[in-house]
């Protein structure tokens, strides 16, 4: 299966909006949603129902055994995290215990036990006419692993075996869950904005992509609203060689659509326009293939 | 000599796996027996750490040789620290990517990604 | 007042309302939680910045006492730790700093010494006091910056702490003091779902919380607010699209330093706020 996979750097650029529309343009059958802290292209896949659920497991959290508890304290004094009170009774603050497991092993009467927690839930679609869409979202308090990104993709590839290619929303961020989600993907579309940070997030993504050697391009959404920066930036790529495949104006109607529940290549508005035009640049270096 | 690969499953000739540190199995092929055998990563449901595992296990095996498509930095450190050598593996089955080294058809793995590693919680 | 500022994702505008809030209560304290991609001091060019290193504790393994037994490598559920040749080898960024390795080690062959993960600046802008956390790259534990952060927040005055992202544990440590949580949030559905995970997150903490409408498109249905009404969320301010604040954003400008129509809608948020708050 070939993955085109798009990711942004820092929030807010527009990443899922700009995947929305590609997998409309480009009608595939299988795509995923990498996002796991802050999901959001389930909000216009539309499928209906709610899909299979099943666990993720993170780092195992402690719990006490009441019946067998003495309350000597031990665990509380030596827990690095703060993570175990002991008053009436000896209580875990989930949200601050990181799972390393000394309390479980230093316990005199082996009152401890870490156990596995869910930590997330994943969700698999499967639809006869759109076809399979794989996602996830991370509990509460839970950092980003590259662990869920991974099993989001390998549910993907399990019901969409016979699906030529896929499209994948990536994870935000440069760290670890952006690695697990460029594992097997052939083309990385960067989605970027004319600020600071959102350059210097898409120099650190085209960094690491030439490490896993994926083929990389660069779009700009809300292009105008700093044409200075979107100027710096096309330069960059030019000069690493980089396809920079267009830019996409800031646009209302992008808005507008998303809340309707469109996506922005279903209505005619400027970044309709735009993103149909990258959409063809995106899809011709795609079929080109991996270095 | 033993020669290990990440691959995708337990079969006779499995193809192999993308990533080192979340592959589902390790072949371990011996130069000298000509038998191999698939081992179970450990790393593999690891939500902190994989890679480091996941080398740890290979280095285990007594392997002296890793044919692999990619490798972070932290497991490569290990491996390296360990004496295996790294060798840039192509998608295809464990077999194709044996043949390919020992008809010296292969050559070492020049990039090591960034590693970049999430806590768990 | 302590107010933490939370967004359910990055690019919401959370840094771009901490300062201009900072900016329109000065005199203020601002505090960057944001330890991974701080960007307030951007805005706020603090002068006269000291430094301090933030150290967590990581373990080493003595050769001559260690006898390879590698129960450590069992028992280090973060994976920070590998026995090849005869060696221990220790993975710094990997560790949680659980000291569980040293306590277990048979032959007590393992102690521990301090490792730089990050940094706390402290500097003066004007009236604003700016402590910002900066986390090393490469880094993952971003908690012991914010603990360290918390440290420097007196107890008295207006306090602005630009949180994470998200609804990870970071987020949690950061609004840990506030007084008041403020959630900025999009117009659109993306920015209502992630709204509604961060309410969650501030209701299971018991901390009173009310909404900022960013990037509001006037006559066009804003999901957020939709939200807001449906869920009986205090929306305390409404900042309009504007192409003006977004450039000034995005070369990291003070908007209400430099316009006035700006400085009367923050000001007038910073109000509604402190009434909230009462």
């Amino acid at each position: 299966m070939k993955q085109l996979l798009i990711l942004s750097g820092k929030g807010g650029t527009g990443k899922t909006t700009v995947a929305g529309a590609m997998i409309r343009l480009s009608q595939v059958r299988a795509c995923a949603d990498c996002d796991v802290d802050a999901p959001n292209l389930h909000l216009i896949m539309k499928y209906e129902g709610e899909g299979i659920r099943s666990d993720y497991f993170g780092l195992p959290k402690a719990f006490i055994n009441e019946n067998v508890c003495t309350m000597c304290g031990l665990c509380s004094e030596m827990c690095r995290f703060n993570a175990v009170d002991v008053n009436e009774k000896t209580t875990v603050n989930q949200f601050a215990c990181e799972g390393c497991g000394l309390c479980e092993a230093i316990c005199p009467v082996d009152a401890i036990e870490m156990r596995a927690t869910v930590a997330g839930d994943l969700r698999l679609f499967d639809d006869i006419e759109k076809g399979v869409f794989s996602t996830a979202q991370l509990r509460m308090g839970n950092g980003t692993s590259g662990l869920l990104v991974t099993q989001v993709k390998n549910q993907l590839k399990k019901a969409a075996a016979d699906a030529e290619f896929a499209i994948i929303d990536g994870s935000p961020g440069i760290g670890c869950p952006v690695i697990a989600s460029m594992t097997g993907a052939d083309t990385v579309l960067v989605v970027t904005e004319p600020s600071m940070s959102g350059f210097s997030d898409m120099t650190r993504i085209l960094d690491t992509a030439k490490g896993l050697r994926a083929e990389t391009a660069v779009c700009v959404n809300k292009a105008d609203l700093n044409p200075e920066i979107t100027d710096r930036i096309r330069t960059y790529c030019k000069e690493r060689k980089v396809p920079y495949v267009g830019e996409i104006p800031y646009d209302p109607l992008a808005v507008k659509a998303v809340n309707d529940g469109l996506t922005i290549a279903d209505v005619n508005c400027p970044a309709g326009d735009a993103v149909r035009e990258i959409f063809e640049k995106v899809m011709k270096i795609f079929e080109g293939g991996r270095k | 000599m033993k020669i290990a690969i990440p691959v995708n499953n337990e079969s006779e000739n499995p193809d192999i796996a993308e990533s080192l540190g979340r592959a589902p199995f390790y072949m371990v092929y011996d130069t000298e027996t000509k038998t191999s055998k698939t081992i179970y990563n450990p790393a593999q449901d690891s939500p902190s750490g994989a890679g480091v595992k996941a080398a740890q296990t290979i280095v285990d095996t007594g392997a002296k040789i890793l044919l692999t498509i990619r490798c972070g930095d932290k497991a490569f450190e290990v491996l390296d620290g360990a004496g295996v050598e790294l060798m840039e593996g192509f998608v295809g089955t464990a077999k194709e990517n044996i043949d390919a080294y020992l008809g010296g058809k292969m050559s070492k793995l020049e990039t090591i990604h960034a590693g970049h590693h999430g806590h768990g919680a | 007042m302590k107010i933490a500022v939370l967004s359910g994702k990055g690019g919401t505008g959370k840094t771009m309302v901490s300062v201009n809030l900072a900016t329109v209560a000065a005199p203020s304290v601002y505090v960057d939680c944001d330890v991974e991609e701080p960007n307030g001091h951007l805005y706020l060019k603090p002068e006269n910045v000291e430094r301090e290193a933030v150290e967590v504790l990581i373990p080493r393994s003595n050769p001559d006492k260690c006898n390879g037994c590698t129960e450590c490598v069992r028992f280090c559920r973060f994976n920070a730790l590998a026995y090849t040749l005869d060696r221990l080898k220790v993975f710094p960024e990997m560790c949680h700093s659980c000291g569980g390795c040293k306590v277990i080690c048979p032959q007590k062959a393992i102690t521990e010494f301090p490792r730089t993960v990050g940094y706390v600046e402290s500097g003066q802008s004007g009236d604003i006091k700016i402590h910002t956390g900066i986390m090393n790259i490469g880094e993952v534990a971003g908690i012991p910056i914010i603990d360290r952060l918390s440290e420097k927040i007196p107890e008295a005055g207006n306090v602005f702490v630009d949180c994470p992202p998200g609804s990870s544990c970071s987020v949690m440590e950061s609004i840990k003091d506030a007084d008041f949580c403020v959630l900025v949030s999009e117009p659109t559905v993306f920015g209502a779902h992630n709204l509604n995970m961060v309410a969650e997150l501030v209701r299971t903490f018991e901390k009173p919380f009310g909404v900022i409408l960013n990037k509001d498109i006037g006559g066009e249905r804003n999901p957020s607010e939709e939200y807001c009404l449906k869920n009986n969320i205090d929306i305390i301010g409404r900042i309009p699209f504007d192409r003006k604040l977004g450039l000034l954003s995005s070369e990291a400008r003070i908007a209400v330093a430099e316009d006035s129509h700006f400085k009367k809608l923050f000001s007038e948020i910073l109000d509604n706020i402190k009434e909230a708050a009462q």
